[in-house]
């Protein structure tokens, strides 16, 4: 399997050199486990009449390739436990990838100690799903808001800091006055407006939401999505959108990349993937969107449900719940490969013309 | 007569701040093997009245007002023994999380066992052929197992299947599902919903869904309520509300939504967001919110600020909004003119 995803990666570098030009950031070859064993004294089992070691792992991500364009909204989609939002913390650096690179502007973060990494944090902000959660209810939004910005500006003079603040607050609709109020006074799309606040307070370039809406009444998401594309107009921000609501996906985004089970079975442009999409998982996906329009769910029904990702199936991780799997599904892993319109489908359905 | 009907429903919570008004003035009715929507956003009400259904509101809440008649029988003033034969098995219920609503300590089977034992007298061997069948229904794959193992060894979609079979076991009339598929994936709510229905008008069972999905809404049911501070404030069949709302709420709802919108541009949004219970806006509860409170003239409508508009009829659908009663006095008056102008 290793072997075959590096095949991936050098299967993929030359084809795309269109790319990284433009690309802001490149993810490549992205691995990520987490083991399951607990401590190494944990691990020791007895079997046979011997000691050995049993070690098991969550295959969250399995080699994955992005590349996020500069001004873009790159949404990904994917069901729960798919490696989605694993993706958007390794890009943060939150977490260290087990395996593969990541490049900012060229240069390689994913290596960085926490020091060098203060300066990409400055450039690289993120928006979490769950307003309650983010915001420190011991700080008052004033010291949230400022917090960001003493510790990547720390020459700035108090004025200096509170004017921003002020500035960052009326851009995301919040009255400069309630600076002094805590978190839990304000509803969750005021809430959410903060976290966009805090986000937005030190000029980032590249901002990654995790789920920024999920959490948020119908009329509020409209009001916040509306917020996050005004701060991308205006200061031509990328995004990197981490969500399971395929409509939203239509809407917002510039390209979409389709994950199951850690890897990426599908990256089109927004437009073109509503209108055509390739993958099995991608079509069954579509099809199960909740719209006003039809009377009755037309939806492709997927057999059985998503695999554990402790142990991967062979082959195509879809290959289980594909109704146009064959022997081949079985046992190779399938590429990403580019098709005329510049869609990339990870499928040997697609790639034989099956499909 | 229908089979429920909801009249002047009246919830209250007595909090330590005073009392809160949780739903005012809640009529609708079901008639057997319909299937009703509830739609509105957190706040709204909609669990409230799902559960004040059954009396199944927790104190400090209690039912201050109005009535809850079901096949003839008054369910809010009815013992809580007589209320017991009623719950769960000629009205089920099916929640939010199914691994709240699961008991973690017993086995599938003696969960749906234990439902089955409480309301009828029949042995376990009998018991469990009627627990194999409706699991068999709610196509989960091989039900024997099942009903040995734990709800902690079933994934999400198959524990809510479980539920579902749980509410069927005792073939209901009505299934309350209160955001029955908000916990779960798409494709698998896709699964969920597509099941629900299915039994639904096989066995002829009335369904009460809450959601805030307006799409799961739109493909289910037949009728819907839309809830705004506690109060219904326009309700008809489905497809008329989703086609042709009347209420600026009910607009608002529906074009805020991603799909209504050319994909890169604004979003319609609801400015500010809705009102505490207790602190509501005098007059209209939705008032502050309305891009239609001013009248053709200009001027703010007075009676959007200072009264609580009543349901007027339009088409099929009853709609609580002063702007909308306007245009159809202003319909009415103009066509009577039109009629003595040429008789």
């Amino acid at each position: 399997m290793n072997a075959q995803a590096e095949a991936m990666t050098d299967n993929r570098i030359p084809t795309q050199n269109e790319e990284s030009a433009e690309s802001l950031l490149q993810i490549r070859g992205l691995k990520k486990r987490f083991s399951l064993s607990g401590d190494f004294l944990d691990q020791l089992r007895f079997k046979g009449g011997k000691l050995v070691r049993h070690q098991e792992y969550v295959h969250a991500i399995n080699g994955v390739n992005l590349d996020i364009h500069r001004g873009e909204a790159l949404c990904v989609v994917g069901e729960s436990g798919c490696g989605k939002s694993t993706v958007a913390r390794i890009v943060m650096g939150l977490i260290s990838p087990t395996e593969g690179e990541i490049s900012y502007n060229g240069e390689r973060i994913d290596n960085l100690n926490s020091r060098a990494l203060l300066a990409y944090r400055k450039r690289m902000q993120m928006i979490f799903q769950n307003p309650y959660a983010s915001l420190n209810p011991r700080m008052t939004i004033q010291q949230t808001l400022e917090e960001p910005l003493r510790l990547h500006h720390p020459d700035w003079d108090r004025q200096k800091v509170v004017t921003k603040v002020e500035e960052v607050m009326h851009s995301v609709g919040i009255d400069p006055d309630w600076g002094k109020r805590f978190g839990h006074e304000f509803s969750g799309g005021q809430r959410q407006r903060i976290a966009i606040a805090r986000a937005l307070a030190v000029d980032p370039e590249f901002i990654v939401a995790d789920e920024p809406i999920s959490a948020l009444d119908v009329s509020i998401q409209a009001q916040v999505l509306n917020l996050l594309m005004e701060a991308q107009h205006e200061r031509n921000l990328t995004y990197l959108f981490i969500t399971h609501d395929l409509a939203v996906v239509e809407h917002f985004g510039t390209r979409v990349a389709v994950m199951y089970l850690g890897t990426v079975c599908e990256i089109a442009n927004t437009a073109t993937l509503f209108a055509k999409p390739r993958h099995p998982y991608t079509q069954a996906l579509m099809s199960a969107i909740p719209r006003l329009e039809d009377d009755r769910p037309q939806h492709v029904r997927l057999e059985g449900e998503v695999p554990t990702p402790v142990n991967l199936p062979s082959g195509c991780v879809f290959h289980g719940r594909c109704p146009y799997a064959n022997a081949r599904c079985r046992e190779e892993i399938p590429l990403l490969q580019t098709q005329d319109d510049g869609t990339r489908v990870a499928c040997h359905a697609v790639e034989e013309g099956r499909l | 007569m229908a089979l429920l009907e909801v009249n002047h429903l009246d919830v209250r919570f007595a909090l330590r701040l005073g009392e809160v008004h949780a739903l005012r003035d809640v009529n609708f009715t079901l008639e057997r093997g319909e299937r009703l929507g509830i739609v509105g956003e957190s706040g709204a009400g909609k669990s409230v009245a799902a559960f004040s259904l059954l009396n199944l509101i927790a104190k400090p809440g209690f039912i201050a007002g109005g009535e809850v008649r079901f096949d003839g029988q008054q369910l809010n003033s009815m013992s809580e023994r007589a209320l017991r034969k009623v719950r769960g098995n000629r009205i089920s219920m099916i929640f939010q999380d199914p691994m709240m609503t699961l008991n973690p300590v017993l086995s599938i089977g003696e969960q749906m066992l234990e439902c089955l034992k409480a309301h009828r007298r029949i042995s376990s061997k009998e018991a469990r052929a009627i627990a194999l069948d409706k699991l068999y229904q709610v196509q989960i794959p091989s039900p024997e197992t099942r009903l040995d193992q734990y709800p902690h060894e079933l994934s999400g979609g198959m524990r809510q299947r479980i539920i579902i079979a749980i509410a069927l076991l005792l073939d209901p009339d009505i299934i309350i599902a209160d955001e029955p598929t908000t916990a779960l994936d798409v494709t698998i709510q896709a699964e969920i919903m597509a099941l629900l229905l299915e039994l639904c008008e096989k066995h002829n069972v009335g369904l009460i869904l809450i959601t805030h999905d307006l799409g799961v809404v739109s493909q289910v049911t037949q009728r819907m309520l839309v809830m705004y501070a506690g109060r219904v404030i326009e309700q008809g069949p489905t497809r008329e509300i989703i086609n042709d709302p009347q209420h600026p709420y009910t607009q608002g709802l529906i074009n805020a939504l991603p799909q209504m919108a050319t994909p890169g541009e604004k979003l319609n949004q609801i400015r500010g967001s809705m009102p505490s219970l207790s602190n509501l806006p005098s007059g209209c509860a939705f008032h502050p919110r309305c891009d239609f409170i001013n009248r053709a003239d200009g001027q703010p409508r007075p009676a959007c600020t200072q009264q609580v508009p009543g349901f007027v009829e339009s088409g099929n659908c009853q709609v609580a909004c002063h702007m909308v009663a306007e245009l159809i006095d202003k319909e009415a008056t103009d066509e009577a003119r039109l009629k003595e102008t040429n008789p």
